[in-house]
């Protein structure tokens, strides 16, 4: 499995998913500049977290354009499978990726601490390793998490059983239905607040987004199983 | 005097001659001894850029003219030290040919007059410190002092002090790991925001902001120039004021998007290879930067200010020279490396322009419009300003609080109501509010964040970690400036100790009010004789720091607070340790001694509504010993947490234990002591210690072996901190409860 | 040329966390009649022409595309004439 980590002016924790492909997958993993224009090659591709273009106009509204992003749209027709994790997940709500948008934390402040997530469905390639309903602890660090969508747009992320994480006790930061992490209709497209690549080892807290990287690894294995062997 | 030879482009600037009759040289802070001084250097009267040039790097900011007699006090060697004080940061060796480099730095001034930007801008300061060394910054420390939390503005300062810092670390992705907060009365108005930054680099790459070879380009890569904080060195430089809040232009604002970039851009360039020199735009921005430079190489720069990029239409050259626009950084390259230099920053989007060349003749030519508009020499710049031996007195209320009794307090008879309103003090009392508006966790290598004694960095691809801890008790410091000296320093090795870490080095940030008081700059002198003994005795050298004076307003001068950066070494990852007690049935000692010591504590300024008398006593051959022998115990595994007495004293330290590691304690101790100095006084070189049953008996012979005393004094269990004096019970409070108060003081003030 | 002014407010029926706390200020400040406080973005942008109609119709997809979220906000401009510099 090949792993792109895209690379936008601003980007942060690009070093992070990076490292934690490294570490916990051994896999190959790449850094892919924001000019570039094909993610051909790549089965995973990650947005990072940060501040592309100092989140100055929104959160994620100017990275949308770069070129990179098309070649995300043409991986994701293809069925590459694509996480986007806190600016990550805002980008892909920008570029209409995933449905919804992002407002300020009601505190209107950053809010930095270890979170408990519940993990809502196993079937994806990103969860199969998680039990429905399992308590997991995966850390946030955000000012604008407060995600929103409309009435109609919830009735069907329900419907289609979009929803992948929701925040386990008290709501961080004001989301709808207190989601944290979403999927698209195809369930290859995630987008989540919180830090997987944060929580892959108990010396930085917590392992608890460790198996979201082993399990779309076995995912694409499964894929490919009859060309790898 | 001759006639000047250079002429001044902006028509509403004062001639050199206006200069020199209407004394315009003294609002710029210049004496007019010191301007006697520049006109012989330059042979006539200077121009209006010239004086500019002059006044703000001979400014106490950039030239430590007051307080260098006394920095070269400081033990500034040591086997490990790469790189001591004077370039843009320290560096000490942690082996395997990797490096530490840190600094602190003050941002006073400006955050008094706006705290957002003040504070931010402090930040990026300090990170452009330590990425133009070559090295890659791993995380952000700090220091903060407030008045006290009751009044708006207070909470204001407080609030965007905070966002200013969270808002330019979060973005730039540098993990804000740690730090300390203090509220006292003694910093109404005069808030200190003090910013440390922590990077690693390999010896091979070590920078050198050095202008060499005549004739290669020197290039300004950064935004474009503003006309934001002109005269910001000299106004750090002076006491506030109605006056100096008028003055607000003098603050930038700062673009931690723009600095991430530039981070970026400079350290791809830097291991490229294609540069001989690089330093930061800090205070005194192009000015400084070009006449440092040049200085270091012993050659001279000139520099073609139409090329300069401006942000605004009409600058004149003293505008230019003295503008403080932020994330500007200042390179020299041969011709050869010019094309990959500049293609390097071009890709991250960044202005790259060549503004200036090296010359052979030690001189600062700038030249606008086809004229050359002031011609300086550059060592007289950079090291000809008068140093200053200030009068030195003794204060009269340090000659009376030697005879005050501070066991004359009468003991309260409800103990547990004295730790509970100890625990809801802020300066105590839990700083999540504070931190977790900090992204404490990016690039993670966070493995002890904010709210143990020290900050715990992994250095990746190896076994080691960094460990640091900023610490003052400036209370100490007003009471027995020496005697406060050396705490400050104890007390932050001690943390970083505690955390399982061999200390290495400090980094210092002497923040004082005004020298030109004798008795204020007796606390100057007094508290660096105190540190640089400190110093010795636990071999941590002073690689750098920063000088803040002048922090005064019309009640007076804020306490004397010398911060200590410390950061020390955590030879495997196994070794690292908390403060928070780890299991049910672990044994938990005290080790060091009491005694009845009040003078400066929590307990006697929150319980009596007094600060006298002296402060505790500290024996730094008794700490030494007791912090090589608490490391030794640590690196051999036997210790399961360990946490420094400091501020609230055992008892504070128990509640604290008690409350991270979410369990209870039955504590008993036997003592001849009153109850009260048994739970709160502040006497030094103590450390609570908790370690499991099997290995109790060896830890308690490895300590007494030393020398140092130690007791066992309970055992963790249950969910209710109990202590229990000579028999009779003084607290039984359930551990939640005391985390329910000392986690509400914070977000209860500031509702 | 023309200046556009371009205001982008956060839509009527999203909650508004910054125009509340704002609200809330406004009220322990003594000014209870304060109400239904709004925070938005105001830009200026200066086109390099002089067609309004065109000017216009540039403007609304520049909102559309970038300068609002539509799914969260909304946004109305208007153009003005700038004095030739």
């Amino acid at each position: 499995m090949r792993t792109a980590v895209l690379v936008f002016p601003g980007s942060n924790c690009d070093v992070d998913c990076y490292k934690a492909i490294e570490q916990t997958l051994g896999t190959p993993v790449e850094y892919v500049w924001h000019q570039e224009t094909s993610l051909d090659g790549f089965d995973l591709i990650l947005v990072p977290g940060g501040f592309s273009y100092g989140d100055y106009l929104r959160c994620g509204a100017i990275a949308r354009f770069a070129p990179v992003m098309d070649a995300v749209k043409v991986a994701v027709e293809r069925g590459a499978f694509v996480l986007g994790v806190c600016n990550g997940f805002q980008i892909l709500l920008e570029s209409g990726l995933l449905p919804g948008a992002m407002r300020k934390n009601t505190s209107l402040k950053f809010i930095c601490q270890p979170q408990m997530l519940r993990v809502a469905r196993n079937d994806l390639a990103f969860t199969a390793e998680y039990a429905v309903g399992e308590e997991i602890n995966v850390p946030i660090a955000h000012g604008e998490g407060n995600y929103y969508c409309d009435e109609a747009t919830l009735e069907e992320l329900k419907a289609n059983n979009q929803i992948v994480f929701t925040y386990a006790g008290t709501n961080p930061n004001g989301s709808v239905a207190d989601i944290a992490g979403i999927t698209n209709k195809q369930g290859n497209v995630v987008g989540m607040m919180p830090h997987p690549e944060r929580a892959v080892s108990e010396l930085l807290g917590s392992d608890g987004g460790k198996r979201m990287f082993t399990s779309v690894l076995n995912a694409w294995r499964e894929r490919n199983g009859a060309v790898i062997g | 005097m001759a006639q000047s030879s250079v002429k001044s482009n902006a028509a509403k600037e004062p001639t050199a001659a206006q200069i020199a009759e209407q004394k315009i040289y003294r609002q710029m802070g210049v004496t007019e001894a010191e301007y006697e001084l520049i006109c012989g250097f330059l042979g006539r009267n200077p121009n209006y850029v010239e004086i500019g040039v002059f006044s703000v790097m001979w400014s106490e900011h950039c030239s430590y003219k007051n307080s260098k007699p006394v920095l070269r006090k400081f033990p500034v060697t040591g086997p490990r030290v790469l790189m001591g004080p004077g370039e843009g940061a320290g560096i000490v060796d942690i082996g395997d040919n990797q490096a530490v480099v840190f600094k602190i730095e003050s941002h006073n001034h400006p955050s008094a007059i706006e705290p957002f930007q003040g504070a931010a801008t402090g930040v990026g300061g300090i990170i452009r410190d330590i990425f133009s060394m070559g090295s890659r910054p791993i995380a952000l420390m700090n220091s903060l002092r407030f008045g006290r939390l009751e009044s708006e503005r207070v909470k204001y300062l407080f609030e965007h002090v905070v966002s200013g810092i969270a808002g330019y670390g979060n973005c730039i992705g540098i993990p804000t790991v740690g730090g300390e907060v203090v509220f006292d009365e003694a910093y109404e108005g005069n808030p200190l925001v003090n910013a440390m930054c922590i990077g690693l680099i390999n010896h091979d790459q070590i920078q050198r902001g050095v202008a060499k070879g005549v004739g290669n380009p020197v290039y300004y890569v950064g935004p474009a120039t503003g006309r934001d904080g002109i005269h910001g060195a000299t106004f750090a430089s002076e006491e506030l004021t109605a006056e100096s809040e008028a003055k607000r232009p003098a603050v930038q604002v700062g673009d931690p998007f723009m600095e991430k970039l530039c981070l970026e851009a400079c350290l791809e360039l830097i291991a490229s290879g294609n540069l001989v020199g690089i330093q930061d735009m800090g205070a005194a921005g192009l000015t400084c930067s070009s006449a440092e430079m040049a200085a270091k190489a012993g050659n001279g720069i000139e520099l073609y200010l139409d090329e300069v990029p401006q942000r605004e239409t009409g600058m004149t050259p003293y505008e230019m020279m003295l503008s403080e626009s932020q994330e500007r950084m200042l390179f020299v390259c041969t011709p050869e490396q010019e094309e990959a230099a500049t293609a390097i920053f071009d890709r991250w989007g960044i202005i790259c322009k060549k503004v200036g060349k090296v010359t052979d003749d030690g001189r600062l030519r700038l030249f606008h419009k086809g004229e050359q508009v002031a011609d300086m020499p550059v060592q007289e710049l950079t090291e000809a300003c008068p140093t200053y031996n200030k009068p030195s007195k003794v204060p009269a209320y340090y000659e009376a609080n030697a005879s005050v009794d501070t066991t004359r307090y009468e003991e309260p008879a409800d103990l547990q109501a004295v730790l509970e309103k100890l625990l809801d003090v802020p300066s105590i009392a839990s700083k999540e509010w504070v931190y977790n508006q900090y992204d404490y966790m990016v690039r993670t290598g966070t493995v002890i964040g904010p709210g143990s004694d020290a900050a715990v960095v992994h250095v990746p691809g190896t076994r080691k970690a960094l460990a640091t801890s900023t610490d003052c008790n400036g209370r100490y410091v007003y009471l027995d400036p020496e005697m406060g000296g050396r705490i400050a320093v104890a007390e932050a090795a001690r943390n970083v100790v505690c955390s399982g870490a061999e200390p290495l080095a400090i980094t210092d940030n002497l923040n004082f009010g005004s020298p030109d008081k004798p008795e204020i700059f007796w606390q100057l002198t007094t508290s660096v004789d105190g540190m640089a003994e400190a110093c010795r005795v636990l071999e941590t050298p002073v690689i750098g720091g920063n000088v803040s004076l002048y922090n005064e307003n019309t009640k007076g001068a804020i306490y004397p607070t010398p911060v200590i950066g410390m950061v020390g070494l955590i030879h495997d990852l196994d070794h690292i340790t908390s403060q928070g007690f780890k299991a049910e049935g672990d044994a938990i000692f005290l080790i060091g001694e009491t005694n009845v010591e009040f003078g400066g504590s929590e307990y006697q300024a929150s319980i009596f509504n007094v600060v006298e008398g002296r402060p505790p006593v500290i024996d730094l051959a008794v700490e030494k010993t007791m912090q090589n022998a608490l490391l030794g115990s640590i690196q051999a595994g036997l210790v399961q947490s360990a946490h420094d007495l400091s501020e609230g004293g055992l008892g504070v330290a128990l509640a604290e234990s008690c409350i991270s590691g979410k369990r209870g304690a039955s504590v008993s101790i036997e003592s001849t002591l009153r109850a009260d100095a048994v739970l709160y006084s502040e006497s030094q070189s103590r450390v609570l210690v908790s370690t499991t049953q099997a290995n109790a008996a060896a830890f308690a012979e490895a300590i007494g072996k030393a020398g140092v005393p130690i007791a066992q004094i309970g055992t963790v269990t249950g969910e209710t901190l109990n202590v229990s004096i000579n028999g009779a019970s003084k607290i039984a409070a359930q551990v939640s409860k005391l985390q329910q108060i000392w986690k509400d003081a914070i977000p209860c003030r500031m509702a | 040329m023309l200046k556009a002014i371009v205001y982008v407010t956060i839509k009527e029926n999203v909650l508004d966390p910054q125009g509340s706390a704002v609200q809330g200020a406004l009220h322990k400040l003594g000014f209870p009649e304060a109400n239904h406080v709004r925070i938005g973005k105001y830009m200026e942008i200066t086109l390099d022409t002089n067609n309004e109609q065109e000017a216009a119709a540039k403007v609304q997809v520049m909102c559309e595309k970038l300068l609002a979220n539509t799914v969260v906000e909304d946004y109305r401009f208007e153009l003005v004439q700038t004095v030739e510099a």
